[in-house]
């Protein structure tokens, strides 16, 4: 049961990377709304890491919610900052 | 009765391995996450040079790189769920295929900084590369790590050192393990992909 869980989490991570890398960030998809998506799934695809593989899913609540506090900043720092810098115009 | 729940609930929480395994885990992220804000302050001051550098970059090397980086973090997942389920004949080999897939992590890296550097391409070339070779020069001294801490433990497993009721060695190498595949589930699109 356990090892069958984490390994629909493995699969998922697996194909959530190749449609981030393999197709949302393609030229079809507006370079903002493509960005924010990938970062989007990123974070969560880091969540799944924290609660699944490290298990922090059934540790001490303070402990889950440092890991978790720090997913929601660094991804937001990220895309805070991104979206506050003007567009690179295509060359 | 608030308290006495939560208290009922922490006892039964438990965190993998040791605290202060944690406690460096929490500070390596904190330190990387202060390079994720770097970089994209210095991108704030030159997005086309950036977005230029960027395009040179491939894909298919970073994208493959988290392919790999997540697979062998769920090979460690394994180990640590057969040790818990006593089937110990198999941790050693899912430990083994981590560690190739870390070395595979570690070959291909070498591949993709020797075609930066025959193109001509260094850490002095502009912002960007700085930012790319000490980002991901850094984490592939994370790798190197890891992969000398998975020789480590699949040396142990192979001597039957790990149980049910003693894993917790195995435990804080896993932990190690997954930061620096989740470090890299950020970096990859921090680097490669954000346009």
């Amino acid at each position: 049961m356990l090892r069958h869980a984490t390994t629909m989490v493995w699969m998922f991570l697996m194909l959530a990377t190749i449609a981030t890398t393999w197709w949302l960030s393609k030229d079809g998809f507006a370079p903002q709304v493509g960005t924010v998506a990938i970062f989007a799934i990123a974070a969560l695809k880091v969540r799944l890491v924290l609660l699944h593989f490290m298990e922090l899913r059934s540790a001490p609540l303070p402990w889950r919610l440092v890991f978790e506090a720090w997913v929601l900043l660094a991804t937001a720092a990220i895309v805070g900052i991104y979206l506050s810098t003007p567009p690179v115009t295509a060359a | 009765m608030m308290a006495a729940v939560r208290g009922g609930n922490d006892a039964a929480r438990r965190l993998p391995g040791v605290e202060g395994v944690w406690v460096f885990v929490a500070a390596d992220m904190v330190f990387f996450a202060l390079l994720f804000v770097s970089f994209m302050l210095g991108r704030q001051d030159a997005a086309a040079v950036f977005e230029a550098s960027r395009q040179t970059l491939d894909v298919n090397f970073g994208g493959i790189n988290t392919l790999i980086l997540l697979t062998s973090s769920w090979c460690v997942v394994l180990a640590v769920e057969a040790v818990k389920r006593n089937a110990l004949d198999r941790v050693p080999q899912f430990i083994a295929g981590a560690f190739v897939l870390g070395v595979a992590f570690m070959v291909s890296k070498a591949l993709e900084y020797g075609a930066k550097i025959k193109a001509g391409i260094t850490m002095l070339s502009n912002d960007f590369y700085m930012y790319y070779f000490t980002l991901t020069g850094i984490h592939l001294l994370h790798v190197f790590a890891g992969n000398i801490l998975l020789i480590v433990l699949w040396n142990k497993a192979r001597a039957r050192q790990f149980s049910k009721d003693h894993c917790v060695v195995l435990e804080c190498g896993a932990t190690y393990w997954h930061m620096v595949d989740l470090l890299w589930i950020l970096l990859f699109p921090l680097l490669y992909l954000l346009r």
